[in-house]
């Protein structure tokens, strides 16, 4: 759905050239829930903005829903959609109204325009809002409402740029749902950028991470998280005497780091901490040592951002 | 699929629904003119009477024609600020991922200011009437065509501006910036015919001078002097540049 090969954009401003985007390649699938993460000022949005010809590219090329964006921008405009960050909407206009002025510039009539509207508004329960105006809807209506105006042209790529920001957490869930449904009901491949780890690791499939311009990374989630160096085990002794045997025999387990002792506990980094464990647990009952208790905790995304980019998406102020 | 026409002609009739919903702007934009009818026309009967260099016609004749004008001018100028209040809430981006001529966006816009200002000017026109406007029909159409040219021009060249600023802070003191030389230099409210030398020779080079001057003549029903057809084409050049200027705007990658 998206191929793209050295993407760049370079910014000229008074301070000199600002390389923004260098070099991105990438690749969607049909069908695919893509999430595409970065930090703030990592060419996130000069990237998105790339692929949905709202700005040119300094060079790179890309295919963009079966067309070439820099030679049939207009062939990718017809088979995309975009529900921009800060909402897509004029609040004193009518709710169909924006969806059947939205379609009637894909060509689609008056009529089939207000019928897939009120479809795809029962769809994303917008049900009894049609004639409502923007601005009396909350916002996690008026952020489907967004949606809907995206999806009204029936686009086989949706762009959805930082989806749930500003919404609160009851909104968000019901809004992913949505989301999982553009691919699972609708068939459509979505291509989402968000600041939002549980977000990202709630609804895609596969997660690109860019940071100073370029992909860092990519893969599933559990690909990236096997790739920080795996699950933390975590003991705590009924008696710290018996440290040392502990870590020597955690330290014998297959693809363990070196095990820290702190706090009372015992850590170590095992590729698959929950396969380990009955074996752990056999080897110290072996042994005599007594456990007061035991913990795996997966990695997160936030740790594989961390040790991807040196920051934590967390410590970034929202956009 | 997608044409200009088409997607100008829809860019128009959402505009012109917009407008619609709020009448009031339409009629609040009628009140500055109107004002100006009242409480200022009747203080240029003795001066137009008693003062040598004059245009011809009676005083209706010599200001209506500026209120017209005046309406063109300020009637369209401050457009962009709905633009920019449309670009905040993500529609002009939402417009331009979409397949739709870029140029007819702007264009549908232009010409809803257009309508608007037409049907202000008629307002203006019947009610100046009871006034003592009196004035040839064929004069008052070419008076309404270089109007609707002015508005067409104002409009272009204030959603340029508002799309290359995004922002009302800087749009309002450009435009203001603008609009009071144009205004002061063309004579609207007395003709600059009345001038000393140099204000007479700066206000030549402003094209609304110019204007004013052929809606004046217009008005008295001379449709051929050289005052008609030197501001009829610096009306026509006027909404060349400024139609060229916002379709580059709107065209432009990045706007």
């Amino acid at each position: 759905m998206i191929h793209a090969r050295a993407l760049s954009r370079t910014f000229t401003t008074r301070t000199g050239p600002v390389e923004a985007v260098r070099g991105v390649d990438l690749d969607v699938e049909r069908g695919e829930i893509v999430g595409f993460l970065g930090p703030n000022g990592a060419g996130k949005t000069t990237t998105l903005r790339m692929l949905t010809t709202l700005l040119t590219p300094t060079s790179g090329q890309a295919t963009v829903a079966g067309h070439d964006l820099i030679r049939d921008p207009i062939g990718v405009r017809r088979n995309i959609g975009y529900v921009a960050q800060g909402g897509v909407t004029l609040p004193e206009a009518i709710a169909g109204e924006e969806c059947v002025d939205q379609a009637r510039l894909y060509g689609l009539g008056k009529s089939a325009a207000a019928a897939r509207g009120k479809e795809l508004f029962d769809q994303l329960d917008l049900g009894g809002l049609w004639e409502r105006k923007c601005s009396s809807l909350s916002g996690g209506q008026r952020r489907r409402l967004d949606i809907v105006i995206g999806l009204m042209h029936s686009p086989g790529l949706v762009f959805l740029d930082e989806p749930t920001t500003g919404l609160d957490p009851q909104s968000r869930a019901n809004l992913w749902n949505h989301i999982g449904g553009l691919r699972d009901e609708l068939g459509s491949t979505v291509f989402i950028t968000t600041h939002y780890l549980d977000e990202a690791d709630h609804l895609c499939d596969r997660l690109l991470v860019i940071d100073h311009g370029q992909i860092v990374a990519s893969g599933t989630k559990e690909e990236l998280k096997a790739g920080v160096g795996g699950d933390a085990v975590i003991v705590t002794l009924a008696d710290p005497a018996r440290t040392p045997d502990a870590s020597g025999v955690m330290a014998t387990l297959p693809g363990a780091d070196e095990p820290v002792v702190g706090d009372g506990q015992i850590t170590v980094h095992v590729p698959e901490g929950g396969g380990l464990l009955p074996r752990l647990l056999r080897e110290l009952d072996a042994k005599g040592v007594e456990l007061a208790g035991v913990e795996v905790r997966r990695p997160t995304l936030d740790d594989v951002f961390l040790s991807l980019t040196g920051r934590s998406l967390r410590d970034e102020p929202a956009a | 699929m997608n044409n200009v026409w088409r997607d100008t002609w829809l860019t128009f009739e959402r505009q012109m629904r917009l407008s619609l919903r709020n009448p009031i702007w339409v009629a609040l934009g009628l009140i500055q003119p109107l004002m100006y009818l009242a409480l200022f026309g009747p203080l240029l009967k003795p001066v137009v009477a008693n003062t040598p260099g004059l245009p011809p016609g009676d005083e209706w004749q010599v200001f209506a024609p500026g209120l017209l004008v005046q309406l063109g001018l300020f009637g369209a100028a401050f457009v962009g600020f709905g633009l920019v209040a449309e670009y905040r809430a993500g529609v002009i981006e939402r417009q331009r991922v979409s397949p739709a001529s870029r140029v007819s966006l702007l264009a549908g816009r232009v010409l809803r200011d257009v309508v608007v200002i037409v049907v202000q000017t008629l307002l203006l026109l019947a009610a100046a009437v009871p006034f003592g406007l009196r004035a040839p029909i064929a004069g008052v159409l070419l008076s309404l065509l270089i109007v609707a040219g002015l508005g067409a021009a104002f409009a272009s060249l204030s959603y340029g501006c508002a799309l290359l600023l995004k922002s009302e802070d800087a749009l309002a003191p450009l435009l203001n910036g603008l609009a009071m030389p144009l205004l002061l230099l063309s004579g609207i409210l007395l003709p600059m015919s009345l001038a000393p030398g140099w204000l007479r020779r700066l206000s030549d080079v402003n094209p609304l001078k110019h204007t004013v001057d052929a809606t004046r003549s217009f008005f008295t029903g001379d449709l051929t002097s050289s005052a008609a057809l030197w501001g009829s084409l610096a009306t026509i050049g006027l909404v060349a540049v400024s139609l060229w200027f916002g379709a580059r705007t709107f065209r432009r990658e990045s706007a």
